[in-house]
């Protein structure tokens, strides 16, 4: 369970917000203005803060760049209507750790509070990821599984990668497009369905167990199967 | 009256005032200038005269004493145009010369008169009538005075009427001359600025009609190719893009209105449908997602629409850098490989290495994004093998990126308009997409400074080219 401040203006998007991830099993508290979310962020202790972009009385990249300043560590998901690659440079240098072009979907944005989350708690980046069976290690950029190698193109590496960083975590297909491919614009065409289905004939073929899954209408997810 | 008014108060009659009254200084001071200097030219010569005649005298009197001396005066001041003499005695009675009243005053001094002075001349007759004409007679003269030991005193001087009578014919000619100036630069700044000033009329009541609307029509031009044609030319070819722009703006609007009105038909007949006959959650689950993803089309469909507007209206210069075309090719093309491997079509790529040009990395890869994604979905014809051909190549010291497919290609005649938004051809009308493709990737190709052609693929197919423009690569 994560605490969750929700820095936004427009009440409806607030109150769906904090009734879906509170559905998800997370405490949510909610500021209407950049004042009273300052205050709040400033004084409470929250694992993950929802800020949305434009918001009356303090605008949210000067509240995000406020707590930054006064050592706040905490991630912050920053919302905006704004998505344009200049706005989302701007929303990262204020301090902001991710940045979500609104209308998003729910899933979207729980994925990214949950990775954001993660992120803070995991700490330092581990050389080698582990998942069942299935092992990655980043100084030698070699990937085995049971012990038999598998190789694997560039790109296919990276994404494996990513998917193993937040095993047990959902990813979606904007996450990878933006931290595998490093694109923010939306291929038409769901191009990272095949080279995730790719990948996963890959480490899968052969092996038994599944370990990446398809999460139905949010992403994919790499774990090993009962475990949570 | 007030027509007159209107003309002084433009900017030509302005100048022409300015000029006029700077002019008139000048000649003025010429003028003044011109008639010093020729007095005093003239003065000088009255002087060297006087010394000679002096000097003349001097050798006289030393030869024949006075008696000859007044002889000399005597004769000489009754030939015609003489010179001034007077020779006086000791009590002031004038013994020869031809001045009859003076001011003794100035004889009283030795030396040149400090300035011309007043006389009366005795002419041949004036000498029996000496009182005759004597206002007539009054000169202006300049004389040297010499006073002789025994108080005689001896005028030598010469009349100043021509030098003054100069002067007055110099000044009356300047004067004439400015006078005719003036009344010449008058009329031609009325008439100057009467031209103008219709002129600019004309403009005045063509952009009023404009402004009230109508946005067809154009200002006068005379075809003398003069400035204000060249002013109205420009305008004109303002007014022409404005016009341009605003239909444009039409265009949009209506295909907006139709194409986001068809999904947006199709998302409330779905949610119609799902609630009017009693269904499993299952099927209402089915329902709802589908709509989400026509939610999420229409949203893409808003975000492309937006972006272009954002392109074409100039992106910030912060976002242009050195970027590697080769590289941002390659990183597209390794995007889409899986996709066409799977739909069973050959992509390749032949990438010269390390194109570098100034641009956006996003807004390249989007863009070749669009295009490739647009090559695989219609590389298939009815006959051979499927293929997407990807090149980028540095040709006629222009960067260039090629994509060609087999596909059916565009008939020349469409091939301009599917650049526009929204357009999309019938045979692609059942295909997924937007129909903002390529009109986003024509934005993209402009905010480059460079250009997207569309042409005929050999032997078949669609050749899409983006042309950056001339010596931007920066290395090779």
């Amino acid at each position: 369970m994560m605490k969750i401040l929700v820095i936004e203006d427009d009440r409806d998007s607030a109150q769906y917000l904090a009734k879906a991830l509170g559905e998800t099993g997370h405490s949510v508290d909610l500021a209407a203005d950049g004042e009273t979310g300052f205050a709040l962020a400033d004084s409470g202790t929250y694992d993950v803060l929802v800020v949305d972009r434009m918001l009356p009385r303090r605008d949210g990249l000067s509240v995000v760049a406020a707590l930054r300043a006064k050592g706040h560590r905490t991630p912050v998901l920053i919302l905006s209507a704004l998505g344009e690659v200049d706005d989302r440079v701007t929303g990262l240098r204020a301090g902001g750790d991710d940045y979500l072009t609104k209308p998003y979907a729910f899933s979207e944005l729980l994925a990214r509070v949950e990775v954001l989350q993660r992120r803070v708690s995991t700490g330092d980046v581990e050389t080698t990821y582990r998942v069942g069976d299935l092992e990655l290690d980043r100084m030698s950029h070699m990937a085995k599984r049971g012990g038999q190698e598998i190789t694997l193109q560039p790109r296919e590496f990276r994404l494996l990668e990513y998917l193993m960083r937040h095993a047990g975590q959902v990813v979606t297909r904007t996450m990878l497009l933006e931290n595998v491919w490093e694109y923010h614009f939306d291929p038409q065409t769901n191009v990272i369905d095949v080279h995730v289905s790719r990948l996963r004939s890959k480490i899968e073929k052969g092996f038994g167990v599944p370990l990446l899954h398809t999460v139905r209408g949010a992403g994919y997810m790499l774990k090993v199967p009962g475990k949570a | 009256m007030g027509r007159l008014r209107a003309i002084f108060s433009t900017t030509a009659a302005r100048l022409s005032a300015l000029y006029l009254m700077l002019f008139t200084l000048c000649a003025l001071a010429l003028v003044a200038y011109m008639t010093g200097e020729s007095a005093r030219f003239l003065v000088n010569q009255t002087q060297s005269t006087v010394n000679d005649e002096i000097t003349d005298l001097a050798q006289i009197y030393s030869r024949a004493g006075l008696p000859g001396l007044v002889r000399a005066i005597d004769r000489r001041s009754r030939a015609p145009g003489a010179n001034l003499y007077l020779i006086s005695d000791s009590t002031g009675r004038v013994l020869a010369g031809n001045v009859g009243e003076i001011d003794s005053a100035i004889l009283a001094r030795q030396g040149w008169t400090k300035e011309p002075f007043r006389y009366q001349r005795y002419s041949e007759d004036s000498v029996d009538s000496p009182k005759g004409d004597g206002a007539e007679r009054s000169h202006h003269a300049l004389a040297h005075v010499f006073i002789l030991p025994n108080q005689m005193r001896i005028l030598v001087g010469r009349d100043l009427g021509e030098p003054e009578r100069f002067k007055k014919i110099v000044q009356r000619a300047l004067s004439l001359a400015l006078a005719m100036m003036g009344i010449g630069a008058l009329l031609i700044w009325y008439f100057v600025g009467r031209h103008a000033l219709r002129r600019i009329d004309g403009v005045s009541i063509a952009s009023r009609r404009i402004m009230s609307g109508d946005l067809t029509g154009r200002l006068p031009v005379t075809g003398s190719g003069d400035e204000f044609d060249r002013l109205a030319d420009n305008l004109n070819q303002m007014l022409g893009r404005i016009s341009n722009l605003n239909d444009g703006l039409k265009q949009v609007s209506d295909n907006i209105a139709h194409d986001l009105k068809t999904p947006l038909t199709r998302l409330r007949n779905r949610a119609d449908a799902a609630l009017s006959t009693k269904q499993t959650t299952k099927e209402y689950r089915a329902a709802l997602e589908d709509m989400i993803g026509q939610s999420d089309q229409l949203i893409r469909t808003f975000n492309a629409i937006l972006m272009i507007s954002r392109l074409e209206a100039g992106y910030s210069s912060e976002s242009v850098a050195e970027v590697d075309l080769s590289a941002i090719t390659a990183d597209v093309v390794e995007l889409y490989e899986p996709l066409a491997d799977e739909a069973g079509i050959k992509l390749t790529a032949v990438i010269a290495p390390k194109l570098l040009i100034s641009g956006n990395r996003e807004l390249l890869s989007q863009t070749l994004s669009n295009i490739i994604d647009n090559a695989l979905k219609y590389a298939r014809s009815d006959h051979g093998d499927a293929t997407v051909r990807v090149r980028v190549a540095y040709e006629l010291s222009r960067p260039v990126v090629e994509i060609c497919d087999t596909g059916p290609g565009i008939p020349e005649a469409d091939r301009e308009r599917v650049t526009e938004r929204f357009v999309r051809l019938e045979k692609s009308r059942s295909e997924p997409g937007s129909g903002l493709g390529l009109s986003l990737a024509k934005a993209v190709m402009k905010l480059h400074k460079g250009e997207m052609r569309i042409e005929a693929n050999e032997p078949q197919g669609l050749k899409v080219s983006l042309l950056f423009p001339e010596g931007s690569a920066a290395g090779k």
